[in-house]
């Protein structure tokens, strides 16, 4: 499927689950949906330079404050409106992505996973300091009754993100089938064959911890508005971190499909169940999953449908057949 | 005159283990050169620092008129140096078929400009059967067998279009007609025009393909010359041969 | 801020006691990852759990933390060992280690956190003994004991490791298996069996590390957090897998945050170890095969 009918496609779909929602009538959905939608865009994000390029990033949740600490920061000297915000998020992200990057992608996958962990330290220690954006003590940010057409706020935050959500999947999926998305293989599987071959591996590690330092941030720009009071622990939350690796590692990670999946059923299942039992509980439940799935079902949830669905003639996901089949089909693979 | 691959006073130490020492080495285009040496010589070493993986602390390598220090090992492969590594490292989530894409899509076409999708898969498929692996093209690299896998590295390499190949241990626990299959290869590439330096240890090989030896020995360069009167030098007898 | 000489000593002084209880903290990660490479993140949740044992027995039997600890370190070690049967079998002999073993780890962090949240909430505790309170004085230098306890013991706990890795044969097996493991199955050792013991001694380690901290500072589950940096900072500055590189190390760090801690102010100092872990891995001249 071409890239632009698959973005009209998603387009569709979203819209429709909007109007959906819409009919539903109760705003507690739109809340609720906000968060899921926001996953699929951390877990995708995750996921490109994770499950694509094999580099696990520890501190998503570094990225996504600062896309909602630049729009705190911004709101402050001049209110501006949410789309001009996510903009200025994900330039915010993307170049703190990139310069984290050029300072730790030489070394091994490990160093850069611990720099990751380290930065998320280094920016929430900063921010705590930082009085212009309320410090520890947090911000305010007074999130407008209504807006027209859409009705509540809500509604227009909910939008934004399936937005965001349907550009982050468009985006994943375009760099799969490009040749960007063949580099990043290589770089995952083995980099000094990669090199050899002639992959500037460097640089196309630079681009997707850009990328996905991007996304983050412009998942984070809206969040003070959908938080009404932003504080450091609840934009640097552990539960960003955990999630933006359980779900993409749980989805699966070959491809743009795996985050999706993660992020639509852990995401509902967690948004049903602080309801029900204690988020704390809620988030244990993610951390069992997560490391149940990693030692069991290593492709996700991806994995085990071709596994036990192999002999489906047309790949469901769209993909070049090959890539899934990859770690399911041959003898002796995983258990 | 200079050679297409110009190794000035190469040098490599790992803390205070001095791995390589002052080698010089000039390879002409379109030359067939042996490389031997016994386990820990600094062979693959020399490979690595020739095509970027290592960096070298002191000396020189030039490719085709070009200073190559500084460059990283994907420029170098970009100027026409491939290389294959002493155990394969196939590209184990992509298929054979994709094995050969990435080259082609990094060096090839970075050379050329942007190649057509449909003339690439072709050619995917081409260089697999070079090696005898098109019927394979679909599968992945683990389903293959030792022989396979030091073709398809072969093959890969090829499919960066290089000037100059080093083919690293490509032949090590071979049978004798697989030996010659690989050998086969080579000739034919060399007949085409690609510069080969072989690095081996079996005997036989090395001595019916290359037309020039160079023996290293801890280090360093202790022969260079026809492979008979190599062969013959009392030095490389003592050294590696004898014993 | 003032600054007064007395005040620099005594910070530098705190720093460097401080830093023989980060070398404890650190030595298991010298081994996991300096010699092993097993990128153990949740080392530090691990050191939390010994802090929370340590809390319990000493709350309910009033026994001394640092003597549950040891009397607890073979437990630690069983779980070491079971974790890296574990890590092996799912991801070592797959070679999916380098992603799939950190969140491995990472789950492991998490998961341990949560637990001790739920079931000790989010309170922070503390133990009872008689080095804690007391103060030498020395002229103008004033060392709690609660920190010189621990620093000491840390420092026999490290040499009595640094014995074993160099003079018992167990010990020189671990430093060779990550050097050459053909070499040591050559010699009939099996090197996944000499992995599990360097782990087991590693998670051992952080029992004895987390009764070290329970007594310097109260604890809460969220404690662990602040060492990770900490931990792979040292144990990266240390020189990777040498227990002598660690302890100088940790001092080091001790100093540089007792020092930012004394003239900036407290709510600068989990940065400075993480900063010195950025600062440390961006000037390493490590490329892709370097070690």
């Amino acid at each position: 499927m071409r890239s632009d009918l698959f973005l009209l496609v998603c387009l569709i779909v979203g819209g429709l689950i909007f109007g959906a929602a819409l009919l539903l009538n109760n705003d507690y959905y739109f809340f609720a949906g906000y968060v899921v939608l926001q996953y699929v865009v951390l877990s995708t994000a995750w996921n490109i330079l994770g499950g694509y390029c094999g580099y696990v990033n520890f501190g998503s949740a570094a990225f996504f404050a600062l896309g909602a600490y630049s729009t705190v920061a911004v709101h402050r000297l001049d209110p501006m409106p949410i789309p001009v915000l996510v903009a200025i998020g994900g330039v915010v992200s993307g170049i703190v992505g990139l310069a984290m990057g050029y300072l730790t992608l030489r070394l091994r996958g490990a160093f850069f996973a611990i720099a990751t962990l380290a930065l998320a330290v280094v920016l929430e220690t900063l921010i705590v300091n930082w009085d212009y954006v309320g410090g520890s003590r947090g911000a305010y940010i007074v999130r407008p009754e209504t807006m027209p057409p859409f009705g509540s706020y809500i509604k227009y935050l909910f939008l934004i993100m399936m937005l965001l959500a349907v550009g982050a999947i468009t985006v994943a999926r375009l760099i799969e089938r490009s040749r960007l998305g063949y580099g990043f293989a290589t770089i995952r599987d083995d980099e000094l064959a990669a090199e050899a071959s002639g992959v500037p591996t460097l640089r196309l590690k630079l681009i997707a911890t850009t990328i996905s330092g991007a996304l983050m941030g412009m998942a984070g720009a809206p969040f003070p508005y959908y938080i009404g009071f932003l504080q450091p622990s609840s934009a640097f939350g552990l539960d960003y971190a955990v999630n933006s690796i359980a779900m993409p590692l749980i989805g699966g990670t070959t491809s743009w499909v795996g985050p999706l999946i993660g992020a639509v059923l852990l995401g509902s299942l967690q948004q049903i169940a602080t309801v029900t039992i204690s988020s704390a509980v809620n988030l244990l439940i993610v951390g069992f999953l997560l490391v149940g799935f990693v030692i069991v079902a290593p492709n996700g949830i991806i994995g085990l449908f071709h596994r036990y669905v192999r002999h489906k003639p047309d790949d469901p996901v769209g993909r070049r057949e090959v890539r899934i089949e990859a770690s399911e089909s041959a003898p002796g693979a995983s258990l | 005159m200079t050679g297409l691959l110009e190794v000035d006073n190469l040098s490599k130490r790992f803390g205070g283990f001095v791995a390589l020492e002052n080698i010089t080495l000039s390879v002409r285009a379109g030359e067939r050169v042996g490389l031997i040496g016994p386990n820990g010589s600094g062979k693959s070493t020399l490979v690595n620092c020739i095509c970027g993986t290592l960096r070298n602390e002191a000396g020189s390598v030039g490719f085709d008129g070009h200073s190559l220090n500084g460059e990283s090992a994907h420029q170098r492969t970009r100027r026409g140096l491939a290389r294959t590594f002493q155990l394969p490292r196939p590209f184990a989530s992509l298929s054979l078929a994709d094995n050969m894409r990435v080259p082609l899509l990094y060096t090839v076409a970075a050379r050329s400009g942007r190649a057509a999708a449909r003339d690439i898969d072709d050619r995917c498929v081409a260089l697999l059967r070079e090696v005898g692996l098109d019927g394979k093209a679909r599968r992945l690299p683990r389903e293959l067998t030792q022989v396979e896998m030091r073709k398809l590295e072969l093959a890969r390499a090829m499919a960066a279009e290089p000037k100059l190949l080093i083919a690293d241990e490509s032949m090590a626990g071979l049978t004798h007609s697989e030996i010659e299959d690989i050998l086969a290869l080579l000739n034919r590439l060399n007949g085409q025009g690609v510069t080969i330096i072989l690095i081996e240890h079996i005997m036989r090989a090395v001595m019916s393909f290359s037309r020039r030896l160079v023996v290293l020995v801890s280090g360093r360069k202790i022969a260079d010359g026809e492979p008979n009167a190599v062969v013959r030098d009392p030095e490389v007898e003592r050294a590696y041969l004898g014993q | 801020m003032i600054f007064s000489f007395d005040l620099l000593l005594n910070a530098i002084i705190s720093g460097i006691l401080i830093g023989g209880f980060y070398a404890a903290v650190t030595c298991g990660i010298t081994l996991s990852f300096g010699i092993l490479d097993i990128v153990n993140i949740a080392h530090p949740a691990f050191i939390i759990l010994g802090s929370y044992i340590a809390y319990i027995i000493n709350s309910t039997f009033g026994l001394d933390p640092i003597v549950t600890a040891i009397l607890v370190t073979p437990a630690f070690y069983a779980l070491g060992a079971g974790i890296y049967q574990v890590y092996y079998v799912s991801f070592e002999k797959r070679g999916q280690e380098s992603m799939r073993g950190l969140a491995f780890f990472f789950g492991l962090l998490f998961i341990t956190e949560v637990m001790l949240v739920l079931v000790f909430g989010v309170d922070y505790r503390y133990v009872g003994a008689p080095y804690i309170g007391p103060t030498l004085h020395f002229g103008a230098f004033d060392i709690p004991l609660r920190i010189l306890v621990p620093c000491l013991v840390s420092l026999v706990m490290i040499g009595v490791l640094q014995f074993v890795l160099t003079r018992t044969f167990v010990g020189r097996a671990i430093m060779a298996v990550a050097q050459d493991q053909l070499a040591l199955k050559l010699m009939a050792v099996d090197p996944i069996r000499i992995k599990r013991i360097a782990f087991g001694i590693s998670i051992a380690s952080a029992a004895l590390a987390g009764a070290f901290l329970i007594i310097i500072q109260p604890v809460e589950p969220s404690v662990g957090r602040e060492y990770i940096g900490r931990v792979f900072a040292v144990c990266v500055l240390g020189g990777m897998g040498s227990m002598p590189g660690t302890v100088i190390a940790a001092m080091l760090v001790g100093i540089v945050e007792s020092l930012t801690s004394t003239f900036y102010g407290p709510s600068w100092a989990p940065a400075v170890s993480f900063g010195f872990l950025l600062l440390t891995l961006a000037v390493r001249p490590a490329g892709i095969m370097g070690r």
